[in-house]
This record gives structure tokens, sequence and C-alpha cells, in this order.
């Protein structure tokens, strides 16, 4: 997926003026931010399952080396085959490979980040497969010819009315507006899809060593007929995605619903562990699993090694106040809100993704909110120390930090310049003590005033009152 | 409303040397938070401190990636309140920033990590001095209004300064308190974000004023000047003009200026 990351803040203005985009963003706050709520507060141990998920997380990554090739053998074992992709191109390429090798005419597909990573869809197209998208959002974002903006909910920046006039048009059918009677449409088109696919095309929330299986977390079905139609499935995921054990899955299952769509639980979690064996009703003939790398080695044992715990919940995102005004087109790539701030630039580099370790006011909802206890904002301050020390900043940015800086650390000019500037600022202010122009503080100024000082400085007013 | 300057004599807390911190913005946008911040903490009985040559905590710099920066205002910081039993200040951002982020930055230094260690083990937010460790029962100001309380992001999810300023606040018989929706969402201020990006910025703003006017309360109370700066700005900007931003330090002390 081409990255876009570097137009963040000429794009931010566009998504706040889109009244579509902002109508349908107010979404976040239901399930998203209050269902978590509920659903946390109905735990009376939750902070200890919170540290225990972190731990199978960090226990994971520990020791990831051999978690994975315990995954490898033991999906052997059961029948699967595991292919190791160093890069995005080489994951596309061995699942056009696979489709050759097959002679596959068509793939259905569930939904999954790191075949976004990949641009799978496009590799696949190019080889002559037809693809077709089976979750509902990323099946509108198909149709619609747009990429998911947001992990768990890829078409939350769509409103329902938009939706209506795309399947009207795509489907060449009467418009609907009932929620029910659209997605039937859409389940009465996708229905002969899966019937006739040669490919089922899935990601995986968890891996899991012991038993060698690929786990998927959904709701709606589809993907449960994308891993057992076709005759052929395959699975492609992150490395980091192994847990150790099928008990820990439980742990973090426990939270991974509540904090990504306010669920207790999903409606469906779909363990597939190796292809149909004799005597299995369903099933496919044939299961791959691609495990991509694509830049999450680079994390282990560095300052970024947290951020590949992971479990793609979303909360960050929902609870982030910069997500919630801009939504996850404006981040440029696969990642949105502070957890695509983190993966964009140690992925595809900071100097093609610079703004987006900015891009948060490090309120820390994101760090509160995280299930595996992320300190994301940690890391996206340690983004913009490697950003500052590659001089990414354009240079006035940083020539006004160190020159604020070399005054703040010499008292006595700092307090002739801030005297005089008290007096600039309050003279600015006039009577109505605000300022509304401020020159080199357009960015301050443009949306809101600024209120004028009062005139002369702590320091100041306290040296007179002890002299008194 | 009646505001009133009556210094009250509080608790018994002699002889406890506390450094008021009063933060760059105070002493260069609003000194009379950090008078207000002084004389509540002289009136609970504490020997205040106000090291002349104090400038700014570094958040800035840390905050923008200059670590270099960053850690030369923090020595200097460690070295002007050294000798205080406690540091005080009337921001929860700024006080944050010693309590959570200084052992970081002195992560590489050992020997100077014991003494950033030390500082920001005393190191609190006016409100959770006032509240926690002096436990002061009396306040010296006198307000009549309703108010709405917004919580800053440092000071709640960095110090856990939530009931602290609300429990002092309440000790006052004329402030009626009127939570907003959603109080602890950010203001968008985020030092250097908000004029990095101030589309963004000042987008958030707008909708914590929206919540402000939703409240219906004659003022806003808060504890930091970021985030006051920031929803004053945006308040003034969308036409009004009678909603009064006021730091808690100013409410407390009684010391509101008719400005």
């Amino acid at each position: 997926m081409r990255v876009r990351s570097r137009e963040f803040k000429q794009r931010a203005p566009g998504k706040l003026a889109d009244a579509n985009l902002q109508a349908a963003l107010r979404k976040l706050q239901g399930n998203f931010v209050r269902g978590r709520a509920e659903r946390v507060a109905e735990l009376d141990n939750f902070e200890a399952i919170r540290d225990a998920a972190a731990a199978i997380r960090e226990r994971a990554l520990a020791d990831l080396d051999v978690y994975l090739e315990t995954f490898e053998r033991n999906a052997m074992a059961a029948g699967a085959q595991v292919h190791w992709a160093e890069s995005t191109e080489e994951a596309s390429r061995i699942v056009c490979e696979l489709a050759a090798r097959y002679g596959v005419k068509k793939a259905v597909k569930s939904k999954s980040m790191v075949s976004e990573e990949c641009a799978l869809n496009d590799a696949l197209a190019a080889a002559g497969v037809e693809v077709v998208e089976t979750d509902l959002g990323e099946y509108i974002l198909q149709l619609a010819h747009e990429p998911p903006s947001h992990i768990v909910a890829p078409v939350v920046h769509k409103t329902r009315d938009e939706v209506s006039d795309l399947f009207a048009d795509r489907h060449k059918a009467p418009r609907k507006t009932d929620i029910s009677a659209l997605t039937r449409e859409a389940r009465e088109v996708l229905r002969p899809h899966f019937l006739t696919a040669d490919m089922g095309i899935s990601g995986a929330n968890f891996i899991v060593a012991e038993t060698g299986s690929t786990l998927i977390v959904t709701n709606e079905g589809n993907g449960r007929m994308v891993t057992t139609l076709p005759r052929v499935h395959v699975a492609i995921t992150g490395i980091e995605k192994v847990v150790p054990t099928l008990e820990d899955v439980a742990t973090l299952m426990r939270l991974l619903p509540r904090h990504g769509t306010g669920q207790t639980i999903t409606n469906y979690i779909s363990i597939t562990t190796g292809p149909r064996r004799t005597g299995d009703l369903e099933g496919p003939e044939h299961f791959h699993v691609v495990l991509v790398d694509a830049g999450r080695t680079k994390l282990l044992g560095g300052d970024m090694q947290a951020m590949l715990r992971c479990i793609r919940c979303g909360a960050c995102m929902n609870h982030c106040p910069v997500y919630q005004s801009v939504g996850g087109h404006a981040y440029g790539w696969v990642y949105p809100g502070p957890m695509g701030s983190v993966l964009t630039p140690t992925y595809v580099g900071l100097e093609n993704a610079r703004d987006l370790p900015h891009a948060s006011t490090l309120c820390n909802q994101c760090g509160v909110v995280c299930p595996v206890k992320i300190p994301l904002p940690d890391l996206l301050r340690k983004l913009r120390e490697q950003s500052f020390e590659r001089k990414l900043p354009p240079w006035p940015e940083r020539a006004a930090l160190r020159l604020w800086a070399a005054v703040a650390c010499r008292p006595a000019v700092y307090g002739a310049v801030t005297t005089l500037a008290a007096r600039v600022l309050a003279w600015l202010g006039g009577r109505g003590k605000v300022i509304h122009n401020l020159p080199f503080a357009g960015g301050w100024t443009r949306g809101r005033d600024l209120p004028a000082p009062q005139g002369k400085t702590f320091r100041e007013l306290y040296r007179q009152r002890k002299a008194r | 409303m009646i505001a009133a300057i009556q210094p009250t004599r509080v608790t018994g807390c002699a002889g406890l040397k506390v450094g008021l911190f009063v933060t760059c913005l105070v002493d260069l946008m609003r000194p009379s938070i950090g008078f207000a911040a002084l004389e509540l903490l002289e009136g609970a009985g504490c020997e205040v401190v106000v090291p002349e040559l104090q400038t700014c905590c570094g958040q800035p710099a840390y905050n923008s990636g200059d670590r270099r920066s960053a850690l030369a205002l923090a020595r200097k910081m460690i070295g002007e309140f050294d000798g205080c039993d406690y540091i005080v200040a009337p921001s929860g951002s700024c006080a944050g920033m010693i309590r959570t982020h200084y052992p970081d930055l002195f992560r590489d230094a050992p020997d100077e990590r014991v003494r950033a260690q030390r500082l920001c083990e005393r190191t609190y937010e006016l409100t959770d001095f006032l509240a926690n460790v002096l436990k002061i029962e009396q306040v010296p100001g006198r307000y009549a209004g309703t108010v709405t309380y917004h919580d800053s992001c440092s000071g709640l999810r960095e110090l856990g300064v939530k009931a602290q300023p609300r429990a002092l606040l309440a000790k006052m018989p004329g402030v009626e308190l009127r939570e907003m929706e959603e109080a602890e969402n950010c203001c968008g201020f985020g030092g250097t974000f908000s004029v990095k990006f101030g589309d963004v910025s000042a987008h958030l703003a707008e909708r914590k004023c929206a919540n402000v006017a939703a409240a219906g309360a004659d003022a806003l109370v808060l504890g930091d000047l970021g985030c006051m700066l920031n929803i004053e700005g945006r308040l003034r900007r969308r036409g009004d003009t009678t909603t009064r931003v006021l730091h808690v330090a100013e409410v407390l002390a009684g010391k509101i200026n008719a400005d």
C-alpha cells in the first residue's frame, strides 16, 4: 500500500471539514468508548487480567524464535505448510505462487490488516486472480476502492447513507436504507463467491505455538466460510502474533473483544489446526500459513519492542482525540491512530512518516486503555527523539527549540526576554485582553484567540513584593 | 459572584519547606496564579521558597524529542529545588513532567538519577498537595457561583488528580459544581501540538467548549494554564465573552481579579 503518511498535516484540515466523516466518527463514542468502559467495569479483576495479558505477550516476544519454531513444528505435524516472508513483497509472492500452484481463479478474503500491508489484493489481481473481500466493511471498501480507516471497523468513516448510495450504484438494485436490508443484499452478492472460490485468505489474531493453530476473532461468520469452504486456505499474519498456549489465548480473549467492540465475546472464534482430516465434514484440502516479518524483528530488543505486544483491538484509536477528529485515512498507511503512529514510522521509515509521532497531544488516553499496557505516548516520544537526532523536523523548528532552551538555561536573559514578551503581548491584547492574530503563531490564532498575559511576569512582581 | 481575599491560616504545617515551582507559563502569562498558589501554601502554614532563577522544567524540549535541552533544564531544576522538603507546582503538566519523566530523562546517568528520583518523589501538583499531603480542612477563598471542572491530561493520567480539586472546591460553600460531559477528554492543547497541528487542536478545543457550554456553569475551573489558554482562547473566538476561565488556585485563594 502506498505510504501517504508524510501528508498528514496537509490532509488533516480537509478531514476536519468533511461533514460526512465527522458524523461517522461520532459513532466511535458508542460501542467503542462507552461499550469498552462498561465491559471492563464488569470485570472485578480487570487490572490483574491486563497484567497477565501484557506478560503473555512479553513472554512470547522474549523467546519469539522458540515459539515460532514450535508453532511451525506443530502446524506441520497437523498437515499445514508454513512459509516465512521477510518482506511484504515476499509474502505477496508466496500467496501468488500458491494461487498458481493450485490453479486458483477466485479467492475470498476475510479481514486481514497484514494483507493490506502487503498490498496482497493488487498482487493477486495482477496475477489474474479475482479477489473478493467478504467482511462487510471490507466489501464496502472494495466497492468504493478505498483503504480501511480503522483496524477493527474498516468502514467507520462512512455513514449509512453513503453505503446506501454505493450499494444502489454498484449492485444496480433499488436503494435501501435499512441496515439489515443492506446487509442482506451484501450477503446475497457474496454467497455465490464463497461457493465458487478456490482459495480462502484469512489473517490471524493469534497463532498458537503449542497446537500449531491459527485463530481468528470475528462477528459476521464470513471468516468461518473463508477458512472452511474453499479447497485452499491461506492464513497470512505477522510473526509477532504467536502466543505460547491456548490458555494464553483464553486470557487475551477476555480483553480483546471488550476493548475492540465493547463485546464480552465475539460471535465467532475460529481456530484452524491443519487442513481437513479424513472423516472431517468440512475444511480445506490444503492449509498454508504465511508468517510475515516486514520490519517486526527490527523492533525486538530495542526501545520499541513493547509495540509488538499489540493485539490489534483498536482501543487506542477509538479513544484518541486526534483519531476521533481526523479519522484513519489522514494517517496515510495501513495502521492509524496511536498504534499506527508508532508502527508506520518503524515499518516504513521515520522519514516517510515524520509527522505521525508528533500528531498526538500525548494525552495518554491510549496508554490508559491499552489492554496489553503498551506505553504508547512514551514510544511516540522516543520516535520524536529519533526524529530530532536525525534532524528530520524542519530546521526553524529545531533552531527555535534550541534557542528557547538556551535562553531558559540563562535566567538573566530569560527574565529580560519574558519581561519584554509579557509587555508586548499584553499591549497586543489591548483593552479586550485577547490577541486575535499573532505573527509566527498562525497555527494557534487561526482557530482561536490567545488570552493576553497580565503584563508583568511573576518574577518581576515577586521581586517587587519582596522589596516592600 | 463575590470574590474576596481572606487569607486564613488553616492547619499546622509549620516548618515544612515547600519550593514553589511557578512554571514558565504562569510566570509569563498569568502571575496571579503563582501568587494564589503562594498564598494557599503560606496560609496552610508552609515556609514557601520561590527560587528566583527558576525558568522551565524542560517539558517542551522533552516532548519535542530534544533530550539534550530537556536534560540541561532538568539539571537546573534539580539544583534549584534540592533543599526543599516538597516541590509544588500549580500545574499537573509540569509536576507530571518532573514526577513521571525525570527518571527516564536520567536513565543513562545513574549518579544524577538518584537526585532526580529524590526530587520527583517530593514533587506535587498543587491541589494534590493541599488535599493529600497538607490535608487542609478549610480554604481561604470565597466564591459564589456554578463551576465546571476540566481534568487536564497529565494531572489526571500521570498524577491521579481528579478528586482533589473537587474536594477542595467542595469546602467552599458558594461553589456549585456542574460536571460537564467528557471532562476527562483532552482539550487539544498538547504543547507545541497546538501550533504544529493548529487546526486539529482548535477542533478539539471547540469540542471542549461545546461541553463547557452545555454544562451551563458560570465558570470553567481547571488546574493547568496550557489548557486554560487553549479553552479560553477558543471560547472567546466562538463569541463566548461571559464564561469565566479560572485556575483552581485563584478560586481556592479567592484571588479572582475583576479582569
